[in-house]
Parts: C-alpha cells; sequence; structure tokens
C-alpha cells in the first residue's frame, strides 16, 4: 500500500495493540483465529503479507493480506474494494483499495497469477481486517503463474526492520 | 542564515501533541496533531460529549486605532463599522475581481484596560498571503494619517488558540472562566479572566464560536501558559467524556456540518454567490477591494453552486471528482469522506445551477469508475434544538 500507510505512528515502539493483534492464541479444535502466523510469512514493501501453500494439484496458492503494522498506521477503516474471482494480476499492480476516513490506498498485488477465491465478507465486517489481519482479515487467494515475484519479497526480520525505519522517519 | 520559512512551525501544545502520541502531520506549514486515537472516536466524542482542539495555527491578526475600524469596513467584504462590543461576524477577503482570498471571523473586543481592538482569524493557509495584502492596503501614510492611526499586529505566535466543542463544552469551560457562558450568544465574544491556577491570573478571549456544528467555544490566551490551561482542560473534560481532537475530526465534523474549507470549498477563483456566502458580502456600504466587481457578478446567472452530495453505495469520492448527468460533465467535488454520523459516504463540491436541486441524480467518477449519488441539502448533520 502506500499513502498513510508509511507515514504512520504506532502506538509505542514495541506496540502494545500490534503485540497484541500478531498473538496466535490456539484455540480448541481448529478453532484457530489465525491461519497464519506472521513470522512465516512473506512480505511487499506496500505492506501485503503472502502466505504461500500448494494445493491439491500442486498448484501455488498466495493468500493475500494487510500487516497489522499498516492497519495501525491506517485506522479508520471504513471501505474495502476487492476484485471479482477470476481476474489476473500482476505482480506489483493494485488489485483493490482500501480507504480510511481520510484517504484511499491502492492494494499491490505481490505475486503475478489469477485470483481464485476473495474474502467478500470483509466488505461487510471491516473490523475483521484490524482485528484478525492475519486470520478473518485474509483478502485473496492467488494462483500463482509465475514465482519469480517472491523472490522479491521481504521475509519477516526484513519487513519488521523497515517498519522500525518507517516509524523512526517520522 | 537558515531560512526560516523552511522550517515547520510548531504550537505552544506541539511537545504534549508528541508526548501523547499523536499522529503529526504537516498542515499549512505547522506540524499539527491529525489524530491521538482515532478520528472516529475523536469525531463521535465531540458530537456526544466534547473535543479539545489545538487550533493555535490559525492566524490572529489584531487591529487598534481610531481608523481599525473603517480600514476593516474597506478590506472585508462584511459590515465592520457597525459591530458592538463582542459582536462577531464571518467575513470574506476578496481580490479586486471578487475572487475570495480568504475567510475569516472579525471580532470587536475591549481589552484589560478598556481599549478597544478587531482580532480578524484567518485560516492557517492564507495568513502570510492576507498579512501581505494587509500590509499592502496600508501604507505608513494611512497607518499614520492623524486622528485615524491603524495598529496592525500579527499576534498568530504570540497567542495559542483552542477549541472547545461539543455538548458538554460549557460544562468544561464554564468553572475556568469568570464571565457567564450560558448568557452568550452564538457568534458573540469576550475578553474574560481565567480563574485556575495554571493561567497565572491571565486574560484571554472566549467566544461562542466553532467549525463542529456542535454548541462550542473557541479561547485565545497567551501562549506561555496554554500548556498548562490545556493540561487543566484535558483533565476535567475526561469524567465528562471530552476527549482531545486533532484535525482530522475537525475536517469530518465541519464537511457533515455543511461549512466550506479555504483550499477546498474555496479559493481565489470562487466567488462570494457561488460558494452560497453572498450573506457575508454587503455591497451597498464601505468600498472594499472587489465590491464593483462583485455587484456586477451578483447581476449575473451563476454558473455553478455549491452542494452537498450523498453517494448511494459506499465507495467514497474524495475532492477533485468529476461529477456527471448522463453524459454531461456538470460539476466536481471540493471534499469527501465517509461520514462517522451517517455512515455513509458524503461529499461537498460544485454543480451548474440547473443540476442543483436536491434529490437530483448524478454520477461520480471515483477514481475512474462511476457511482451513483444525488444533491442532498446542506449540512448533511444538524444537533438538536439548533436554530434553521
Amino acid at each position: 500500500m502506500t499513502g498513510p500507510a508509511g507515514s504512520g505512528r504506532l502506538s509505542p515502539a514495541s506496540g502494545s495493540a500490534a503485540g497484541r493483534l500478531w498473538d496466535c492464541l490456539p484455540l480448541s479444535d481448529g478453532e484457530r483465529n489465525c491461519e497464519v502466523t506472521p513470522e512465516e510469512l512473506l512480505y511487499r514493501k506496500t505492506h501485503e503479507w503472502v502466505a504461500v501453500e500448494t494445493d491439491a494439484t500442486g498448484a501455488k496458492i498466495a493468500t493475500v493480506g494487510i500487516s497489522a503494522f499498516a492497519l495501525e498506521a491506517l485506522t479508520d477503516l471504513v471501505y474495502i474494494d476487492l476484485p471479482e474471482a477470476g481476474r489476473k494480476v500482476n505482480a506489483g499492480e493494485p488489485f483493490g483499495e482500501v480507504e480510511s476516513v481520510k484517504a484511499v490506498s491502492d492494494l499491490y498485488s505481490p505475486v503475478s497469477g489469477e485470483i481464485v477465491e476473495v474474502n467478500s465478507a470483509l466488505t461487510d465486517q471491516l473490523e475483521g481486517l484490524s482485528e484478525d489481519p492475519y486470520g478473518q482479515g485474509w483478502l485473496v487467494k492467488i494462483r500463482i503463474s509465475d514465482e519469480a515475484a517472491l523472490a522479491e519479497l521481504l521475509d519477516h526480520a526484513a519487513y519488521q526492520k523497515q517498519c522500525q525505519e518507517e516509524m523512526a522517519d517520522e | 542564515m537558515d531560512a526560516p520559512q523552511s522550517r515547520t512551525c510548531q504550537t505552544p501544545l506541539y511537545g504534549w501533541h508528541v508526548a501523547h502520541g499523536a499522529k503529526m502531520i504537516d498542515f499549512a506549514g505547522w506540524s499539527m496533531p491529525v489524530q491521538y486515537t482515532s478520528i472516529i472516536q475523536e469525531h463521535e466524542a465531540t458530537r456526544n460529549s466534547g473535543g479539545i482542539a489545538d487550533i493555535s495555527h490559525m492566524g490572529r491578526l489584531r487591529f487598534e486605532g481610531s481608523g481599525a475600524a473603517v480600514f476593516l469596513a474597506e478590506l472585508l467584504t462584511r459590515r465592520v463599522a457597525d459591530m458592538t462590543l463582542g459582536q462577531i461576524r464571518y467575513s470574506l477577503v476578496t481580490n479586486d475581481s471578487g475572487g475570495i482570498l480568504d475567510d475569516v471571523l472579525v471580532g470587536y473586543y475591549h481589552n484589560a484596560q478598556g481599549q478597544p481592538y478587531y482580532l480578524v482569524v484567518v485560516n492557517a493557509c492564507n495568513r502570510a498571503k492576507i498579512v501581505n495584502w494587509i500590509r499592502q492596503h496600508l501604507p505608513p501614510e494611512r497607518a499614520e494619517a492623524p486622528g485615524q492611526e491603524v495598529l496592525f499586529t500579527d499576534v498568530t505566535r504570540l497567542w495559542a488558540m483552542l477549541a472547545i466543542q461539543g455538548p458538554r463544552a460549557i460544562d468544561l469551560l464554564q468553572p475556568l472562566i469568570d464571565a457567564d457562558l450560558q448568557s452568550m450568544k452564538y457568534y458573540r465574544g469576550r475578553q474574560v479572566r481565567l480563574l485556575h491556577p495554571a493561567a497565572s491570573r491571565q486574560g484571554g478571549i472566549v467566544s461562542r464560536t466553532g467549525y463542529t456544528g456542535e454548541d462550542g467555544f473557541e479561547l485565545a490566551l497567551g501562549a506561555q501558559i496554554a500548556p498548562a490551561v490545556w493540561e487543566v482542560l484535558i483533565e476535567m473534560g475526561g469524567p465528562l467524556g471530552i476527549v482531545p481532537a486533532g484535525l482530522g475530526c475537525r475536517d469530518t465534523l465541519r464537511l457533515e456540518a455543511g461549512m466550506p474549507l479555504y483550499g477546498h470549498e474555496l479559493c481565489e477563483k470562487t466567488h462570494p454567490f457561488e460558494a452560497g456566502l453572498g450573506f457575508a458580502c454587503h455591497l451597498a456600504g464601505y468600498d472594499f477591494p472587489g465590491r464593483d466587481a462583485l455587484r456586477e457578478i451578483a447581476g449575473q446567472p451563476l454558473r455553478r453552486v455549491r452542494v452537498g452530495f450523498q453517494i448511494d453505495r459506499r465507495r467514497p469520492a474524495r475532492e477533485h471528482c468529476d461529477v456527471y448527468h448522463g453524459d454531461q460533465k456538470i460539476g466536481m467535488t471540493t471534499s469527501g469522506t465517509v461520514s462517522p454520523t451517517l455512515k455513509k459516504p458524503i461529499a461537498m463540491g460544485y454543480v451548474a445551477p440547473e443540476f442543483a436541486a436536491p434529490g437530483t441524480e448524478l454520477w461520480i467518477d471515483v477514481r475512474g469508475r462511476k457511482e451513483p449519488a444525488h444533491i442532498t441539502d446542506l449540512p448533511f448533520y444538524r444537533r438538536k434544538n439548533e436554530k434553521k
């Protein structure tokens, strides 16, 4: 994302609120509130996270969301615009937009491929995005057609470093 | 020497904002808090109880001397010479062709020694421009004309200014002030003494004015005592549900209240009548810059008018979106957000007069996609018991 996400100030340095969002409490019987843990994810510089899995057919599927850091910086989400399943996307191109009270930010696809699933429930449940960014807050699943873009994504440590630099820049 | 104009100005409350985790932005050359918690929370608190905002960035210009009234009457679009003590008027400053240079509040007060003066509050983004405009119209021979002296002082940096807005604002402010606020009418103000020890027995100006659509007050006070008074207000406001409020909610509050913002609804190419501000132009009296042009414009049909839009779906329009009726481009938006009170996207802008009737259906081009919308009455929000 661009815009306010990069310039936002988070609450205290290590981020108590962000820390809470990042906790994945194990719940009973697969009732997990997070499908992924932030440490295992890849990140685009523009604050989208990616989890890559291989499906039954052997295709690589990227689940894409927005990082807790970016959501914390945005605050006041009022609208999200997501694409329809079936749309082809290229790495680095916008596939949707998220709006706060103040501004609109584009969502950039971290990979190239076809959108196979969309979390359309978010449209009416925007709070799911900030409350559970790595679980209920996922945005789209993309069947990857070209894995080259994966190499340009940041791992968790590199992404955290970028977030710390953005906070220090303020 | 370093170029001082390249540095961002800080209000006397800058340190407090930063220490309390405000998200700071550059606004018109000032480092200002956009929000402390969330814009929606601060917006709702202001509507339900109250919000306290640092508006020290606004320009405060003081005029004294026996020539001050006439000088201002020949500068501002509104009548000034007949103002009574404690009266405040919304006015415009226009250029020679009637375009809006700024929208301002002018108030007439007596200081603690009983000396009369006028205070003109201007937008932060226009302060330098208006100060230059004043200097241009106030050459030494005019400022020093015997018996008609005009003493002009830019007191912006010497004073701070706080907006205390919302239904509980009066409960918060009253105990700190030696004047009865209940009997103070809208658009009235007065020199007061601040009663709290933090104010070191200093005075200030309280006015029943604001930019939120709520009842409330604005308090101008000395820059040195401002941080202590601010802390007292925050501390005493807490139990009343009154919170610090940033510029983010100030914008959503004024937009819901249908109030124009300079740089959005108003600019030098806007004239007062199309902006719906004809009431602020007194064309029969003193000869201010733009008066003759405005007389001519007043006799012509309007090119466009300022209106409110409600967007029918959920995707909000922002400023600079084109507005269409069928295939015909008929206007443009100048501000837009999702209204925290109405939970719907709202916008302000201009359309050709024939499409300005409430209910008129149209389209807004929101970044390449047309969103259905319709014209709606301004304001979008009116508080209970507010006089129409």
